[in-house]
């Protein structure tokens, strides 16, 4: 019989190698997919993963969805790392997209090197203030983060649908739900000529580098990870749990608030209610595999950003549903939970007790 | 009195998915054990339902397969926060991601399509009560298994064998081990009722409330009901008072709208979920309480022998 063993010591080679073996059991997976949908599986999985990336254009595409997805996970990172549930990035993300465009439509005829650093603080800031609700209700009102930060996405994407069908609404936009065209200096400015590929990316990186030197280096780092390790000992050290908690909150409300930001001011270019794809809610997927280290969620974003593009690439290729981004993303989330479980377990053939205590008891005599 | 009695009756029919699910994840909680895709399992409950109706022509066979839809998803679950003790936090939000995908997969191939779904089958003499009549006894067919359902969730819980064994095995599992109660079984059987009861809670959305599927139709409920097992302080009577609550504030807006009150939809699709955060603030505020309410073992896997 198997058995599921507790290892002695955390196995720090399984740490790394879950998020691989997921990622093949992931592909497998798809590989088998394709075959009972009666499609090339090779062609299939040559579209998923190879396509996308196959020259510049590609890559500057690959850039621009990883952007979002770094900066929102770079700021759950900080939270998980605490072991703060904050589920919540989609809707700081909503905010900052409403927030930035909120000024960006105020200061549309307004030619200034101001102007997109304003909108970009706006953005910025609508976040933290979307994220300060759910850290004032669990921290003064004991309110379950996972729960408020969900109802408060739901409660920010309507408000972004209702500003898009009523105040923001572009009165000459022949009736569709979106805002007036941002003027050019509320735009981000490209990092590649030619292509898609703006700024936002370099804010993304330059998160996950500071959230590398948070944790590597100073001490709020420090007390956040001893919070999300053992709270008594960090209640013991003095550590204030409220404010590590307002802390973690804010900086992912102005990471996926920026993020926002970034996104409309960058290859979108106004407010319109498809702003986002679920960037907040796969940031989550980007935290667990990229192992909320700095450097991980660098290469998990680039992943995660080529299930996006590969299911686009997919449904007009193959006419498979663009869902298929969604079940991959899931599907390799499922896995790699389950891959960790052998960080701390490890599989043991139990043999039959009596045969055992026998030969003991033969070798002593 | 029409007006109420239409409302009352809207009510009802709103607040049962919640009470479906809720009922579920009541129970599911009570062994210990947290599930966050309850989500994920409605969605799959739903797009199955819809689809084997559309195939089968057959509400019952809708029904079925989104039970087994639901309790297929929530073995996923088990198998990771029970069997490999997994973080049952993120195990059940990847539940949820990937119900989302893989019932958003499933059913790209059936929007816009429809089905006759459930229709009202009054109950005779009952159904002639005023108002009460119809709003409990003129109802659709799986409104009637959802008050059926309470009525067992709550007896089983209250007067049964296997609910004080349930019980213990969400307060005190050591304890409820070491009298020889398979803690791991009581928690998979746990975790499989709330599956099925998420299923046909999705399953009462495509083939009931309305009779379509859409990719996210379940716009949260999932997320509520478990708002509402901590609302509710686990106790069944509570989430029944619950569901229907939240099943007013999810058709506020209609009602305000037929009253002639002038507000953007949008605004008024959010109540449910300002709501919800309000009930938890005002559920919550006080952490002795809450306390001493939630199963004690909630949220932490259990290892027999560690």
């Amino acid at each position: 019989m198997l058995l599921l063993e507790r290892r002695p010591v955390d196995s720090s080679l399984m740490r790394w190698a879950s998020p691989l073996l997921a990622l093949v059991l992931t592909v497998i997976t798809g590989f088998i997919l394709f075959l009972a949908m009666g499609k090339d599986p090779v062609e299939g999985l040559r579209f998923f993963f190879i396509t996308p990336i196959s020259d510049l254009m590609g890559l500057a595409e690959l850039g621009l969805k990883m952007a979002p997805l770094l900066l929102c996970a770079a700021g759950l990172t900080v939270c998980y790392r605490a072991k703060i549930w904050n589920i919540g990035a989609e809707g700081h993300f909503l905010m900052g997209a409403l927030g930035a465009s909120i000024v960006a439509v105020q200061l549309v005829d307004v030619d200034s090197v101001w102007v997109l650093p304003v909108v970009l603080v706006a953005g910025t800031l609508a976040g933290m203030a979307w994220a300060a609700l759910a850290a004032g209700l669990k921290t003064h009102l004991n309110c379950n983060e996972i729960l408020t930060t969900i109802m408060l996405n739901y409660i920010a994407l309507n408000l972004l649908l209702y500003t898009v069908h009523g105040p923001l609404k572009d009165p000459y936009g022949f009736g569709f739900p979106q805002s007036v065209m941002f003027g050019d200096s509320a735009l981000l400015p490209d990092l590649i000529p030619g292509t898609r590929l703006h700024l936002g990316l370099a804010f993304g990186l330059l998160a996950a580098v500071a959230v590398w030197v948070m944790f590597a280096r100073s001490f709020i780092g420090f007390q956040l990870n001893v919070v999300g390790q053992d709270h008594r000992a960090a209640a013991f050290a003095g550590f204030g749990a409220r404010r590590l908690t307002w802390f973690a909150f804010l900086v992912g409300g102005a990471t996926a608030g920026l993020a926002g930001a970034s996104e409309v001011t960058g290859p979108i270019g106004q407010l319109v209610p498809q702003v986002s794809p679920g960037y907040g809610y796969t940031a989550i997927i980007v935290v667990f595999l990229g192992r909320m280290h700095a450097l991980g969620i660098v290469v998990a974003s680039a992943l995660l950003a080529l299930t996006f593009i590969g299911g686009e690439i997919l449904q007009i290729a193959m006419n498979m549903p663009k869902a298929v981004t969604g079940l991959f993303q899931g599907l390799l989330l499922f896995y790699l939970l389950t891959c960790d479980a052998f960080i701390h377990y490890r599989i043991r053939l139990k043999r039959p007790a009596h045969p055992s205590t026998h030969s003991t008891a033969t070798g002593e005599a | 009195m029409e007006l109420l009695t239409n409302v009352l009756a809207a009510t009802v029919v709103a607040g049962t998915p919640l009470l479906l699910v809720a009922l579920g994840e009541l129970i599911c909680e009570r062994s210990g054990v947290l599930n966050l895709g309850q989500e994920g399992m409605m969605l799959m409950g739903a797009v199955a339902g819809f689809v084997a109706t559309l195939t089968s022509g057959s509400l019952i066979v809708g029904v079925a397969a989104a039970i087994v839809a639901g309790i297929g998803m929530s073995m996923l679950f088990a198998f990771m926060a029970v069997t490999l003790a997994a973080n049952q936090y993120a195990a059940g939000l990847a539940l949820t991601i990937f119900g989302t995908g893989l019932s958003a997969f499933l059913g790209a191939g059936f929007v816009g399509q429809s089905i006759d779904g459930f229709t009202r089958v009054a109950i005779p003499l009952l159904s002639d009560i005023p108002v009460l009549g119809r709003v409990l006894f003129d109802q659709d067919p799986l409104v009637y298994l959802s008050l059926i359902a309470f009525a067992g969730v709550a007896f089983f819980l209250r007067h049964t064998r296997g609910g004080l064994l349930l019980r213990a095995a969400g307060e005190d599992p050591d304890a409820a081990n070491a009298n020889g109660l398979k803690v791991l079984v009581v928690r998979y059987l746990a975790v499989a009722f709330g599956g099925g009861m998420a299923g046909l809670a999705g399953a009462y959305l495509s083939l009931a409330y309305t009779p379509l599927w859409t990719e996210n139709m379940t716009a949260g409920r999932g997320w509520i009901a478990l708002a509402l097992v901590v609302f509710a302080s686990w106790r069944p009577e509570r989430v029944l008072l619950g569901a229907y609550l939240f099943g007013a504030a999810s058709i506020l807006h209609l009602v305000l709208q037929g009253l002639g009150w002038k507000s953007s939809t949008e605004l008024l699709a959010m109540l449910p979920y300002v709501v919800t955060i309000l009930m938890l603030v005002l559920l919550s505020w006080n952490p002795a309480r809450t306390r001493l309410n939630t199963p004690l073992s909630l949220g932490q896997p259990y290892r027999p022998g560690h």
